[in-house]
């Protein structure tokens, strides 16, 4: 009768012990600082690390898929530098990989160094979860000037500074030389209006080969570049107002609708039918695009001889200007290995050769050296104008609460694009919203 | 003559039915497989090409450079196998006790077995990425594996199709001097072969894409499971969508055949459901 | 005597239960209370959590996103589980037979389940795409209006309901097959000989014995469909225009864009309590049809 009732015990015992056998918990991670495992293309230079080395977590959007060589290039030339320091890479695609940022924080493990964007940074460094960089870059004479000064202005806070700029990058007009040749249409040049645009556009749109004149997306950031165009902006200077909906700005957002509805010389997302429009441009689909600077090596192999302008202003030009940062976290335990990655990665002559090399957007850097080299890559030929954009540079709006605001505008500029408001309304409508949304 | 004619009349029908319903669930693989097979740098056209112009496996080899493919392929396996290997056994343990046992508490236990159902995993993951960082779990296979041992779907799933055992063949054991566990392994396990094969396939197919929870847990790519590893195919700005798509026919491709082999005991189960 | 009997009882109890019960109490139970308690609170997750009491829930009640996120979802839900139950079971119904070649249009239905949703959604995107897409062709080829579809505030839920239907057919079929083999030839062989037509076998047989499954298959379902999200999240992202906005969509917004863990977990909680509630009467119905066990 015992033996009856101990056997169900056994067998539970038996599957606990099971379970234990598999599941120990091992000590957490006291990382072995071996060099990369997996790595296919692994820098030849990756030094046996010192006996006290120190690893060092770089958590980053940027590097992958295309750019995980180049990030290995530059880490090996770091550890040959500094042999007591290992970085670490963790990649995380662009669409989690805030998502993932802020877990990694809220459970206390926050990488010692990561990525942000403008936007991001605002947030983050307001929520005190970077380490104040100045005392560090006081420390190094002339370190602030190693840098483009509104990259570097744009990643300090309260006079403090949090991030350093790794890269900046803009939006200029693309535009298919074949198609202008065949339609007989002389060239953007740097002082179109959209009244240039608009006559040139309506020449090149062909329904019947499927062709469109223009294309940009009404979507916020394209807005206000496009509403600065005009003159106006979403926010006032100091930030306290919000004038999303005056005359200029609902001026603009009719422009971008109307070549989409009224003129028909750019396609409607239903025309698009879910191919980008980096795509469409290659299939010779488009002619003149707004796109950023980052697709110049996706065009390289395009079918046909393309340029880049400025983009046509109304009142005024205006460009955009973006910039990603690497920042160093507030809990990390190694700040000192930490901010000499952060630092060499942004800055150092040899990390900023191999960007260039690569194509991997444009360090923001004060050295016009390094850029004689990028400037005469082609194509494009024109590449000064990326430079030249930069006098018309304007930044977003940003607002503690970032993504409420840009997805509420997003909504209410795809209400007008689709017709269902106009673009007074979308404005009214956005201007009291973005107001419940400021302190 | 009249009645065989008009069930054949029936089945063809019934053939062309399924066919035809068939062949629109194969389209999507098929073009999965075809762009997968085009070169890098094709690019989408309107309306989409279904066969390519030329077939290369040069998008598998670009895969297989950019990411550590072999090791995340092995990864995923060891997680998916320790996983179902987890599930079919608690659920049909837990699945016994709340089918064939008489208990207090058992019904108010099966709903919060349910209700567990009922949250949204995106919200939940943060807690538990913050327990398995207690318990030192980040970033290790047991972080990795440990949520997925247990499944209260698998478990549901498994009581309902015990609570179609016949009382007979309980009672017959009993008579012949069974105990819980010789009921468990020799009436009620047998009986339900087709539910642990659906199962079985099922944790196969849930564990093997699970995306959000390794994303979160790894850090390291040493322990990358495979649709993480090929999230990183799509860029922030442009897609490689020949790459995209040989990633997804990787994937895919295992648990096609797991299924394969899984519907030899969907036959075996309906054989042995005529037991004595 | 009769202590020595409980303590059998639990003893089997223990074996049976604790493995399961275990992992689920300390790796689903424990963070879905966690996340009760977060509903108290405000969290960034970059800051620590500020405690705000039930001020999530009042601003639940006035949240004009979330009261038109449930619409859409109880849209979809209202086209998707009717469709996906009545065709899954008539295909598990037809695939139920000892025919050649079965096998093969069996694993066919499975293909759409364990493709990736990036890749079956960029397809559905083309087939229903307004000009080029199939649907819309053979739409126009029986003269029937030919939508917007995905760029059309009316029609982007109907093309999402089904693309969803059609890729968890696979899953709802294998679910029904596995309860249908599990019955017996036997009572059918019986019925036949009894006289009883395909019919009466499927209203006498079948369907009561397939009880058990087809009230697990609705309950999945129906959880599944109240969190809908991928494929919301890959084909129109909520849109356009905030056309297919669905609560668990809300609560990633909140949670992740937002910086608001605290309201995200409330709206989970919402999520919950409607689905406990429809299920609860799902279950009070199943009672009282089934017979006596």
């Amino acid at each position: 009768m015992l033996a009856r009732s101990l056997r169900p015990l056994a067998l539970l015992t038996l599957l606990l012990a099971m379970l234990a056998a598999c599941g120990a918990p091992q000590a957490p991670a006291a990382q072995e600082p071996a060099a990369p495992a997996a790595e296919p293309t692994a820098a030849p230079a990756a030094q046996e690390p010192a006996q006290d080395a120190v690893t060092i977590r770089y958590f980053t959007f940027s590097a992958a898929p295309d750019h995980l060589d180049s990030l290995d290039q530059m880490i090996a030339a770091f550890e040959t530098a500094n042999p007591d320091i290992d970085v670490q890479v963790e990649t995380a695609p662009f669409d989690q990989y805030f998502t993932k940022l802020q877990t990694l924080i809220a459970g206390g493990t926050a990488p010692d160094v990561f990525e942000l964007n403008y936007e991001n940074f605002v947030s983050y460094a307001s929520k005190g979860v970077l380490a104040d960089l100045t005392p560090l870059a006081a420390a190094e004479p002339g370190f602030a000037e190693r840098f483009y000064p509104r990259a570097y202005e744009a990643f300090s806070r309260d006079g403090k500074q949090y991030g350093l700029p790794q890269s900046f990058s803009n939006v200029v007009l693309f535009y298919n030389k074949e198609l202008f040749d065949a339609k007989g249409v002389a060239y953007p040049t740097a002082d179109w209006t959209w009244e240039d645009e608009l006559a040139a556009a309506q020449q090149l749109t062909d329904p019947a080969a499927g062709v469109w004149g223009s294309y940009s997306p009404v979507q916020f950031w394209e807005f206000y570049k496009t509403a600065a165009q005009s003159g106006c902006s979403v926010l006032s200077e100091d930030g306290s107002t919000v004038t999303i909906n005056e005359p200029a700005c609902v001026e603009s957002l009719t422009w971008m609708v109307d070549k989409i509805n009224t003129y028909k010389i750019a396609p409607s997302d239903a025309d698009m039918a879910g191919v980008s429009d980096g795509d469409l441009f290659k299939q010779g689909k488009i002619a003149m695009l707004r796109t950023g600077i980052w697709m110049f090596s996706a065009f390289a192999d395009a079918p046909f001889a393309w340029d880049i302008a400025l983009e046509p202003g109304n009142t005024q030009k205006a460009h955009h200007f973006f910039a990603n940062a690497v920042a160093v976290s507030a809990t990390t335990p190694h700040q000192e290995a930490a901010w000499k990655w952060a630092q060499f990665f942004t800055s150092s002559p040899s990390a900023a050769a191999i960007r260039v090399e690569a194509s991997w957007e444009l360090p923001a850097l004060n050295d016009q050296e390094l850029f004689d080299d990028w400037l005469a890559q082609t194509p494009p030929e024109s590449r000064e104008v990326v430079f030249q954009a930069l006098d018309t540079l304007v930044t977003p709006p940003v607002i503690e609460q970032q993504s409420q605001m840009q997805d509420a505008v997003n909504t209410l500029l795809e209400q007008a694009k689709l017709g269902q408001i106009t673009p007074q309304e979308a404005l009214d409508q956005a201007q009291a919203e973005i107001e419940a949304l400021l302190p | 003559m009249r009645p065989r004619g008009r069930a054949r009349l029936l089945t063809t029908l019934r053939y062309v039915a399924l066919i035809l319903s068939g062949a629109t669930m194969i389209l999507p693989f098929l073009w999965m497989l075809t762009t997968s097979l085009k070169p890098p740098g094709a690019v989408l056209t309107i309306p989409p090409e279904i066969l390519p112009r030329q077939i290369s496996f040069e998008s598998y080899a670009r895969v297989a450079a950019t990411v550590p493919l072999l090791r995340m392929f092995g990864n995923s396996l060891v997680v998916t196998v320790a996983c179902v290997a987890g599930q079919l056994t608690t659920s049909a343990l837990a699945a016994y006790a709340f089918a064939r046992m008489r208990w207090r508490g058992r019904d108010t236990l099966f709903l919060l077995y349910l209700a567990t159902l009922m949250v949204p995993q995106q919200v939940t993951i943060t807690p538990l990425f913050i327990l398995m960082q207690r318990l030192g779990w980040v970033d290790s296979y047991q972080g990795l594996i440990a949520p997925g041992l247990v499944s209260a779907f698998g478990t549901f799933l498994l009581r309902q199709a015990m609570l179609g055992v016949p009382r007979e063949y309980e009672e017959a054991a009993l008579l012949d001097g069974g105990n819980h566990w010789t009921l468990f392994r020799h009436v009620a396990l047998p009986l339900v072969g087709p539910a642990l094969a659906t199962l079985a396939v099922l944790a196969t197919m849930s564990s093997w894409n699970s995306f959000l929870w390794p994303l979160f847990i790894t850090r390291d790519e040493r322990l990358m499971t495979l649709p993480v590893g090929l999230a990183l195919l799509q860029g922030r700005y442009t897609t490689e969508w020949s790459m995209v798509m040989a990633g997804a026919v990787i994937t895919v491709l295992p648990i096609i055949l797991i299924y394969l082999a899984a519907q030899r005991a969907f036959v075996r189960g309906v054989a042995l459901s005529g037991l004595k | 005597m009769s202590g020595a009997r409980r303590l059998h009882q639990i003893g089997w109890l223990a074996l049976f239960l604790l493995p399961g019960l275990s992992g689920l109490l300390l790796f689903t139970v424990l963070p879905i209370l966690a996340s009760l308690l977060l509903t108290l609170f405000q969290w960034d997750l970059l800051t620590p959590p500020r405690f705000v009491g039930l001020d999530n829930y009042a601003r639940l009640l006035g949240d004009r996103e979330f009261w038109a996120a449930l619409s859409h979802t109880l849209g979809f839900i209202a086209g998707y589980l009717p469709l996906v139950m009545l065709l899954g079971l008539g295909v598990a119904l037809a695939l139920n037979a000892p025919l050649r070649g079965l096998g093969l249009i069996r694993t066919a239905f499975f293909l759409p389940v364990v493709s990736s949703w990036v890749a079956v959604a960029l397809l559905w995107s083309w087939l229903f795409n307004p000009r080029y897409g199939l649907v819309n062709y053979l739409l126009g080829l029986v003269g029937l209006p030919q939508p917007g579809w995905l760029f059309d505030p009316a029609w982007a839920m109907p093309a999402i309901v089904l693309t969803s239907v059609w890729k968890d057919l696979g899953f709802v079929v294998v679910l029904f097959l596995a309860g249908l083999q599990a019955i017996p030839q036997d009572y059918y062989e019986a019925a036949s000989l009894d006289g009883a037509g395909r019919w009466a076998q499927l209203r006498n047989i079948t369907l009561p014995l397939l009880a058990p499954t087809t009230f697990f298959v609705t309950i999945i379902s129906l959880i599944n469909s109240f969190q809908v999200f991928d494929q919301v999240w890959v084909m129109t992202q909520g849109g356009p225009a905030g056309a297919t906005t669905v609560l668990v969509e809300r609560v990633v917004r909140h949670a992740f864009s937002y910086g608001e863990m605290g309201y995200a977990a409330t709206i989970s909680w919402a999520i919950f309590a409607l689905v406990f509630v429809v299920t609860l009467i799902q279950l009070r119905l199943q009672r009282k049809g089934a017979a006596d066990a």
